[in-house]
């Protein structure tokens, strides 16, 4: 399943958020008591018009639903931002505006 | 290609061979599988997280800031935010040190402004440890979080 994700960009500000369990593979689920598999995103990169101003490696500690922002310098109005991501289980997403 | 690496993602579920691998001088640290830092990941110490990141030698610095909650009232959802007036930063390492696994992430930036914010996991009350290179050398700085409700399942 493709993992879904919101963006915003401006003011020299990226903010992401993903929709995403976030399984560490350390719970136990409520209900069976067995463990809950590991399911996390595991690598994110967010490009402006076409240089890498964030590569990210994420472990399973990163919260449910991982939220990222961050500021880049020297972004204008109008640049591409594209945000790519991609699972332990080979789930992929991605995502791209313009910078406000 | 880069057959050795392939041969690892291939075979080395295991991150003991990765850390054997590393320890044999096969692989360098920071350098093995930039893709995802397996031994790091899988570090249960912080400072194996640290070595397995090529900052076993971070020096505290005042001019980073972490940015937490005194006080968590949910362990599973921690924000974090990561504040530092170092220039030239190249990357941004965040841990939680009591976790089972403390390393929570690992940054490679450019043209980085000074702030990085995300949400993290705390199985209890510990420090959130920010690791940032910057200008060719590494900086730390951590912040005490207090947790009532942990977030690490278990």
């Amino acid at each position: 399943m493709a993992i879904a994700m919101r963006i915003r960009a401006g003011n020299g500000d990226i903010r992401i958020l993903m929709t995403h369990p976030s399984e560490n593979g350390l719970r136990k689920d409520a209900k069976s008591g067995q463990l809950v598999p590991a399911h996390f995103v595991k690598n994110m990169t967010v490009v402006v018009n076409g240089k890498t101003v964030l590569y990210g490696q994420l472990g399973g500690g990163i919260s449910k639903d991982p939220y990222h922002a961050f500021k880049v310098r020297g972004m204008k109005t109008g640049d591409k931002v594209t945000v790519t991501a991609e699972d332990n289980t080979g789930d992929k997403g991605s995502i791209e505006t313009s910078a406000s | 290609m880069n057959t050795t690496r392939r041969l690892l993602l291939k075979s080395a579920a295991s991150a003991g061979l990765i850390a054997t691998a590393v320890a044999a001088g096969l692989l360098k640290p920071g350098q093995a599988l930039a893709d995802w830092n397996s031994a790091g990941f899988s570090a249960t110490k912080p400072a194996d997280a640290l070595a397995a990141i090529g900052a076993g030698g971070a020096t505290p610095s005042p001019d980073i800031v972490v940015k937490t909650p005194d006080i968590a009232e949910n362990g599973a959802v921690v924000p974090v935010e990561v504040v530092t007036t170092l220039v030239n930063v190249e990357s941004i390492a965040i841990l939680g040190e009591k976790n089972a696994y403390p390393l929570v992430a690992l940054y490679t930036l450019s043209d980085f402004d000074g702030s990085l914010s995300t949400r993290i996991k705390l199985g209890q009350t510990a420090n959130v440890r920010a690791v940032v290179k910057a200008g060719g050398k590494i900086y730390t700085a951590t912040k005490e979080v207090k947790v009532t409700v942990g977030g690490c399942g278990g």
